[in-house]
Order: C-alpha cells, then structure tokens, then sequence
C-alpha cells in the first residue's frame, strides 16, 4: 500500500540547498519588468498634472508654479498609469518595493 | 441521550486561511449542523463605482482577491466591453487565456497546500506552495506583480509578452508538470491521505446542483458544468473539456483539482502556439450604457458581475457573486454526520475565498 | 454579445409563481441582487446548461415587503439576507433569517441611499483628486 509516498521529495529538499531565498545575506533579485516604485527624472518633466488626473489612488499632486512634484509612496499601487500616460516619458517604472516606514510623513517632494 | 453543545469555530482559526465563523452544534464530535456568519471582511467594494470611472475601476475590481484577481479584472472588462461593444483583438483575448490558466494553476496549487495543512500534514503544505512560487515567479516577469497583476483594462491588455518568451513558459510550465505529476500523486495515492478524505462530505450531483454549488465543488459530484464553455476570450478555439468526477467526496473534489492543473498547462501549450500577431488593445471612445451579466469561470467557479452602466462616466450599479457565496450553501449541507476532525477539511473543500465572498 | 441573455420584467405577484417553473425545469439559481435607482430594481438569475435567464422585478421602496423565494430555492437565504442588511428591503419567510445580522455593519441599509446626480459628482471628482494629496 503506498505510504510515505512524499519521502522523495522530503530526502531532496533535506539534502539539496534549500528552496527559500537566504534573505537578506543574498539580495532579492527581481524580474526585469516588474513593478517596484516610480522615479522621475525632474529635468524633463513640463509640471503638466496628467500623471496626477490619470492616477487611481490620488496619490500624486503637482505644482505647476511652485514647479514641485509630488507622491505619496505609502498610497501609490505601482500600477504604471502615470507612466504610460506622461508626454514627455520622464516617469519611469524602478524595480523594488518602496520599504516600509514608521509613519505617514510627508510626500515625498521632487523640484525642477 | 447524547448532549449537544455549540462549538465557535473561526473567524480566526490556526486551519482556516479566510475569516469565516461557523457555529457547529456537536453531538459528540458529531456536527449536527452548522451556521454560518460572514460579514468580517465586508469592504463594500461595489460602492465604489460611485466614485471612480469605469476605466479606472479595474483596479479596485483586482483588488476584491488576492488568489483570483486576474479574473476578476477579466470580467470587469468582458462586461464592460460587452455594453460598449468593444471589439478585443483577437492577441489580447489569447493573453488573457493565457494569464487566466497561470491564476488557475497557482490558485489549485495554493488550495493543495492549504487542504494539507488542514489535515496536519504540514510538510505536504510547504511543498505545494514551493512549486506555486515558480508560477508566481513567471507571473512576475511577465505582469510585473506576483499577486496583483494589473495587466487587463477595458479594451485589451496593458502589456504584451513575446511569442518565444511564450514557447519558453510553455517548455518551462511542462518541466514542471513532472513536479505536479509527484505532488498529485501524494494527494491521490497515499495511504494517509486517502483516509482523511475518501467517504468525507459526499454530495450528491442533483442535491448540488439545486443548492448552487458551482466549479470544482460541482464537476466533482458529476455535474459536467464549467463557464470557460461559454467561450470568452480565446477559450471557443482551445480544446478542452470539463474534468469531472463521479463521487461527489472530498477526494472526488481534489482529484478534480489536480487535474485541472495539467488541463491548464495543456490549455497555456495550446494558447502558445496558436496565439496571432497584432495589437494587444483596442482604443475606448464613449461611455457604457446598458446593462450585461458577465460570467466567466474562476478557480473555485463561476463569478458573475451583472454591470449595470447609464450613460455616465461612472457605472449606475457593479453586482459581483463570486463562486464562494454560492458554495456555502452546499458546504453547510455536507457538514452534518462528519466528525469534528472533518469540519476544516469540509470548508476547504469549497475553497473559500472569503474576501471574494464580501467585496 | 457573445451571449445572448434572456432578460425579462415581471411583478410582485407572478415572482413566485415563475420562480416555481424554473425549479421544475431544472434551472439552477444563479444570484439574486438588488439596484438602487428611483426605487429599487431586484434581479432573480437562473442557468441552465450554460442558457441565461433573469427577471427583473421593480420596487417603489423598501417599505413593499418581498415574498422569499427560499421555499423553492433554499440556497436563495443567503442572498436575501444580504440584500436585507445591505438595501434595508424586507423579505417575510426566508427560511434561515439573520434579522440584520447577517453582516455586521456600522450604517445600516448602506446601500440604499440614492447616489449623486451624475454632475455634481463630476465637479466634485477633479478638485478632491489634488487636494486629498496636499492635506496629508
């Protein structure tokens, strides 16, 4: 009668290295393509507030005087609209999460 | 004369991995009855269409579930695409086929870890979910997020993936199925297993289908029923049928379960090599007006998401009914005569997905 | 469409009535939910081999009582109960009965205030979007 029947895999993974990433003494490397956080690259952008009517979440403001750019970390979703939506392509998609914080604070403020 | 007592069971319970509470009436360590009581992750999602557009509430539509959220954003979009009559090309249609079997895959494999740790066998658990993570991983690289993926909007699919990187996946998803090939066989032939979850929870094909029960909970008890018949999205030119079995146990159940994830490696093999060249969206002009019910087939059954639209930027009213609520009828009916041992067995075997449940 | 729905009105008095031959002809209750619009708009859907069938049956408001259907359909319970605490609509004999209870929310019948008309809405989207940011 089959029994025991998960022992190959159990003896594998006893002496084969193990399956779990050993975190943080080897970094995570994440996949090209994936969603992480939004950078911007402040030079470019024309403070046009597009990224800011496209995002779901609220979680960018602009200045157009004050030439100030805005976001929230803690509400953004990485879900890419701002992005995909930028005329001057001055918004881009970075890998790794955004790390935690202890509290809210202030959104983090890029300036021309 | 046997005494009955009222044993509390959930919301938070080592074996349950969803808020749920079922008040058991035991006789013994023999449940009597069950009553349910849900409402403790209630977010009042369908709300929300009130205040974001249309195209914008895909992301709160993802985000009704962790393990089935592809879908729930797929439908979101059939059924808005349906009211506006949107033609998708015919590229987006086999990506989202494609996407909707890797949820697939990853969702019976998350539910094969959490069946096993709800008869103790903790080992078994932690080896399903090793195998899942090599399918989240390639949902990562080619979505950019391993849970939420944030790839389907109302027209088409945000991102595209390349035809060999698609041959690659289907290579790749085939060398794992030597390893779901191993760990279908513990669930299915071992001694242990086998007496935890021959003979538990029999329903029978008629009872289930007057109680509601849909997916696997259904197809189990010999009902050949499955949306993905309905031939949404690339699903009228694949080859596949409804993977049944007769019993209507909890073995019948996961049996069905560990089929249907060669059944979605075959379909992913499929899609790669029939996939067309082309665009990937189709431009949205105009605003929704109509009413449609949308219904597609998730991991744990139908959903459907009667999408009601009047004209305006915002929808007039977003209904969802996700298989879960209309499986618990059918779990409360299987629970009387089991042992207590077997209750968190019974209520993984709907696959409960209970924020689903609430929105 | 890809599918083509049956989708059909009746009244008060005939829901049980039709409910009944669903059940005789093997249909299979799908969900039953409820709209807010003038009045309220409660949907009855069935399904039988993949053939879509609904019926719409239209309330003033929440003071018209609703005969359950769980007589006929005992898993109707659960979405009856539901669109009692969600809508504040009373249904009489449904035969397992939270009272209210079902789900444990703060404001009842919270989803039976009529929204905004569709302008005022409108205005007040774009200005919230910004200024929500700043204030944090």
């Amino acid at each position: 009668m089959p029994v025991f029947t998960i022992s190959g895999m159990i003896l594998r993974s006893l002496f084969g290295r193990p399956a779990t990433l050993m975190y943080p003494f080897e970094p995570r490397e994440y996949a090209t393509g994936s969603r992480g956080h939004i950078e911007i690259d402040a030079g470019t952008c024309i403070y046009c507030g597009l990224c800011r009517r496209k995002c779901p979440t609220a979680a960018l403001a602009v200045d157009r005087e004050a030439k100030v750019w805005e976001i929230d970390r803690l509400r953004c979703i990485s879900c890419g609209c701002c992005v995909e939506v930028c005329p001057k392509k001055c918004l881009s998609m970075a890998r790794g999460y955004s790390p935690a914080v202890p509290s809210a604070g202030e959104p983090e403020k890029h300036h021309a | 004369m046997t005494q009955r007592s009222i044993i509390p069971f959930g919301p938070q319970h080592p074996v349950l991995p969803e808020p749920i509470h079922l008040d058991l009436v035991v006789e013994d360590e023999t449940v009597v009855e069950a009553i349910p009581s849900i409402g403790f992750v209630h977010r009042g999602l369908e709300s929300l269409v009130a205040k974001k557009d249309f195209q914008e509430f895909v992301y709160v539509a993802e985000r009704i579930c962790g393990i089935c959220s592809f879908i729930h954003g797929m439908t979101y979009c059939h059924g808005v695409e349906q009211i506006m009559e949107i033609e998708v090309p015919p590229r987006a249609q086999y990506l989202r086929t494609i996407w909707s079997e890797l949820s697939r895959i990853h969702s019976h494999l998350l539910w094969l870890g959490l069946t096993a740790d709800a008869f103790g066998f903790e080992s078994l658990f932690m080896h399903s979910w090793r195998l899942r993570e090599k399918v989240l991983d390639i949902i990562e690289a080619t979505t950019g997020g391993r849970v939420i993926f944030g790839s389907c909007k109302v027209g088409g699919v945000r991102r595209d993936i390349e035809n060999a990187a698609l041959r690659t996946i289907a290579a790749t998803l085939q060398d794992y199925a030597k390893e779901y090939r191993e760990i279908g066989g513990v669930f299915l032939e071992d001694l242990t297993v086998k007496r935890r979850l021959c003979g538990v929870g029999v329903l029978s094909g008629e009872d289930a289908l007057q109680l509601g029960a849909v997916g696997p909970m259904l197809r189990a008890s010999g009902v050949a029923q499955d949306m993905r018949l309905l031939k949404y999205a690339a699903y009228g030119e694949i080859d596949f049928s409804p993977v049944t079995a007769a019993e209507g146990d909890s073995y019948a159940r996961c049996s069905v379960r560990v089929r249907e994830i060669f059944q979605s490696v075959g379909i992913i093999r499929q899609c790669a090599e029939k996939i067309p060249d082309g665009a990937i969206e189709t431009k949205v002009a105009g605003l929704p007006d109509g009413e449609f019910y949308a219904r597609t087939e998730q991991p744990r059954g139908e959903v459907i998401y009667y999408v009601k639209a009047n004209g305006t930027k915002n929808l007039e009213r977003l209904r969802v009914r996700t298989p879960t609520f209309a499986n618990i009828p059918a779990m409360l009916k299987v629970m009387p005569g089991c042992q207590l041992a077997d209750v968190p067995v019974l209520v993984l075997t709907i696959d409960p997905c209970i924020s689903c449940t609430e929105r | 469409m890809i599918e083509p729905q049956d989708l059909r009105e009746t009244t008060l008095e005939r829901l049980i009535g039709e409910v009944q031959e669903f059940r005789d002809a093997g249909y299979r209750l799908v969900q039953i939910g409820a709209t807010r619009t003038e009045g309220f708009e409660i949907n009855y859907s069935f399904d039988r081999d993949l053939k879509f069938v609904n019926l719409k049956i239209k309330i003033a408001d929440n003071s018209v009582e609703i005969p359950s259907i769980s007589g006929v359909y005992w898993n109707a319970f659960l979405y009856e109960n539901e669109i009692h605490d969600l809508f504040g609509l009373k249904i009489r004999n449904i035969k397992i009965d939270y009272r209210g209870t079902f789900y444990k929310v703060a404001k009842p019948a919270a989803f039976a205030e009529k929204p905004a008309a569709p302008a005022a809405r409108k205005r007040a989207a774009k200005p919230a979007a910004g200024t929500e940011v700043s204030e944090t």
